[in-house]
């Protein structure tokens, strides 16, 4: 099963036929991803990769069926996109753009409110590096290689932390069942909490890590639903212990504003939660390792 | 990106909130001569500068005669003030400015910011206004008001109405208030602000609400179609090295250590920072170099941590996706000759052409120190950093 992504997801790119766009849709089709065509204004009819291209998300979804979207368009136009897709019916959308003005979000986050839930689009990011489910398919910008199939859940905000937890967990021979960037900005289209509720019902996920960062109120909604509603266990890493309260972290939504928001107040709040939280970076996939081994011996015993 | 206090009243007025007289002085002089075209018995002098705190700091006066007001602003300027929010070196004063001084009946609180957990523009409030927020919620959290705006429709008169009667205000005030928080709203949306606060917002001797001090800071992301806000932006209120460092596409925040950091992507640029810190050292910068990282791009990341001169080491850290290990390698090498590089560099290279990448750092015949983990590069950096480690705890 995993989530959000399978061999099966017939996927988009909206913004294919751009430099970035191109050389990424290439890379997720030679992994197998089910990329089923792409979206230009103004190009509809050709052929690209080996495509089919299409001037609306409508006309996209009409002729191919397409299930879910990737959002390769730039900052400026990168909410109406979006909204586009989740105009002709699109389920599920990954955007990858970094710098789309925080009044955008906002409108598009209500915007998608007026659809009701079985056709609500679930966004994952903006500034994410995206979805993959290893061996079955990817949406985004993250070298697929490093991940190692299996039954670990992985989101994160950021996108390399991302890759240094799946390749700790690989060099473990632990796998990654899905792995989920949910992006770096103020506004994201999923949570750290509606992420957990996915992997909490797929039968493909034994455990979750979790990667945060300072800023923000997310972490702490996250620690609440795990205590309250997942039996699988959560491993958490928070970023930015040695960061200094008021200045931005390279992300946008990386400031430490308000209590609760910076890493040390997150990682009191995860463990009184009763969530695993890894003492160091460099140690992510080992705490899971032994949570993992420690459950075993539970199960055994 | 913030703006300075005057520039903030100058938008807000200009969208119907009422702010007292001023104007604007560069030298003492100016300032003096201000204060004359003003009028009457007395001003207030205030340092223009991005940051809050300037009362405390000394950057404001009460001033009672117009020569009062010239000398006090002659000890403003070229001043680097220090306050609470700045660091220890202060922000430079290059501008001064003389209002109209206003009689003070009370002080209120009113702050626009954006609510990350409604996802949604937030209004904050009080009725015992005139210290700071963070100060304010934790003296008095009662005093506290919220409301958040829906997107789709604004703020609502109603709502606005609401607010202003839970903070006590009666008869014409109220009709003030709700024009003056939707006037914040309008200016807040408009311009594509990231907060608007007005503290003190004042009611007068004659019962009137005037704005007494303004802040505005706005949303870098969408400065491309707010030409006129990007031009507000003032470079003497920046760290030069986090500005230069901004100019040539790089994320740089300036610290106390001396390891220096190149890293890509925002969280493990922090993680690493973390690591160094658990490892007993102390990082010199925060440094994400960003996607695609060419070779010129780490010579300019290299040059740009190397402007600090506490940097005994640096720390390279490069987990590449979209990046190519390869070319960050080619980078490094690059740097290293074209900066005649003294100070050890360590290099952790994964993900995407990390074998081609390693085998251009052995075959450079450089100094360089390879690790293959986040924990080693720590330890490396550490141990190769001149300012003695500290016994980690």
């Amino acid at each position: 099963m995993a989530i959000l992504i399978t061999e099966q997801t017939r996927v988009i790119v909206q913004g294919m036929s751009g430099r970035i766009g191109s050389f990424h849709a290439a890379d997720m089709i030679k992994y197998g991803t089910n990329v089923v065509g792409g979206v230009t204004p103004g190009r509809g009819g050709e052929t690209h990769l080996g495509l089919p291209l299409f001037n609306t998300v409508r006309e996209a979804v009409e002729a191919t069926g397409a299930e879910a979207s990737l959002v390769f368009v730039p900052p400026p136009f990168a909410a109406d996109a979006i909204m586009e897709a989740a105009d002709a019916g699109i389920k599920t959308a990954v955007c990858v753009t970094d710098g789309i003005p925080s009044q955008d979000m906002m409108k598009l986050k209500r915007f998608l409110r007026r659809y009701p839930a079985e056709r609500k689009l679930r966004l994952i990011g903006p500034n994410c590096a995206g979805v993959i489910s290893p061996g079955k398919g990817f949406m985004g910008i993250m070298p697929p290689h490093i991940y190692l199939a299996g039954r670990i859940g992985i989101i994160g905000r950021s996108g390399t932390l991302g890759y240094e937890a799946a390749s700790q967990l690989k060099e473990l021979g632990l796998g990654v069942s899905t792995s989920v960037g949910i992006g770096g900005d103020p506004i994201n289209g999923s949570s750290f909490r509606d992420i957990l509720a996915l992997f909490e019902s797929d039968p493909d996920t034994d455990a979750v890590m979790m990667i945060g960062e300072i800023g923000g109120p997310q972490e702490a909604e996250a620690a609440i639903y795990a205590r309250d509603h997942m039996k699988k266990p959560v491993v958490a890493y928070i970023a930015g212990l040695s960061a200094p309260k008021g200045r931005k972290m390279g992300h946008a939504g990386a400031i430490v504003s308000a209590f609760g928001e910076s890493a040390q107040e997150k990682v009191v709040l995860l463990e009184a939660a009763g969530i695993t939280v890894a003492p160091n970076p460099s140690s992510m996939g080992e705490t899971m390792a032994r949570l993992l081994a420690s459950r075993l011996m539970e199960a055994v015993a | 990106m913030d703006i300075h206090e005057y520039q903030a009243k100058e938008i807000l007025a200009r969208f119907g909130v009422p702010v007292p007289r001023g104007g604007l002085a560069y030298s003492p002089e100016q300032a003096g001569y201000r204060a004359r075209e003003l009028g009457g018995k007395a001003w207030v002098v205030k340092a223009q500068i991005h940051s809050g705190g300037r009362g405390a700091a000394g950057g404001v006066k009460l001033c009672r005669t117009p020569d009062e007001v010239q000398a006090f602003a002659g000890t403003l300027f070229g001043k680097q003030l220090v306050t609470k929010q700045t660091d220890a070196k202060g922000k430079g004063v290059y501008r001064v400015w003389v209002e109209a001084a206003s009689e003070i009946a009370q002080e209120l609180y009113l702050g626009f910011v954006l609510d990350r957990q409604s996802e949604r523009i937030m209004i904050v409030a009080s009725a015992h206004g005139g210290i700071e927020i963070e100060d304010l919620a934790e003296s008095d959290p009662n005093s506290l008001r919220r409301m958040t705006i829906d997107p789709a429709v604004g703020l609502s008169e109603f709502q606005a109405r609401e607010l202003a009667f839970k903070l006590g205000l009666k008869g014409g005030q109220v009709a003030q208030m709700v024009a003056t928080l939707r006037a914040c709203y309008r200016a807040y949306r408009d311009l594509d602000a990231v907060m608007v606060e007005i503290n003190p917002l004042v009611i007068t001797g004659t019962g009137d609400l005037v704005a007494l001090d303004a802040k505005m800071s706005f949303d870098t992301n969408a400065l491309f179609r707010r030409p006129e806000i990007a031009e507000l932006r003032d470079r003497s209120q920046e760290d030069p090295r986090e500005s230069t460092a901004g100019d040539h596409g790089l994320s740089y925040v300036g610290l106390d250590g001396d390891i220096g950091c190149i890293i890509n992507g925002a969280g493990l640029a922090m993680a690493t920072m973390d690591m160094i810190k658990l490892a007993g050292g102390e990082p010199a910068n925060f440094l994400d170099i960003g996607g695609g990282a060419s070779p010129e791009r780490v010579v300019r990341a290299f040059r740009t941590v190397l402007a600090d001169g506490n940097v005994s080491v640096i720390l390279v850290n490069i987990f590449a996706g979209i990046n190519r290990c390869d070319w960050v390698a080619e980078g490094v090498v690059q740097a290293y000759r074209e900066v005649g590089l003294t100070i050890p560099v360590v290099v952790r290279l994964a993900g995407t052409n990390v074998d081609e990448g390693r085998a251009i750092i052995a075959a450079s015949g450089l100094p360089l120190i390879s690790a293959d983990t986040l924990a080693e590069a720590a330890a490396a950096a550490v141990t190769a950093s001149t300012s003695r480690p500290r016994q980690a705890a």
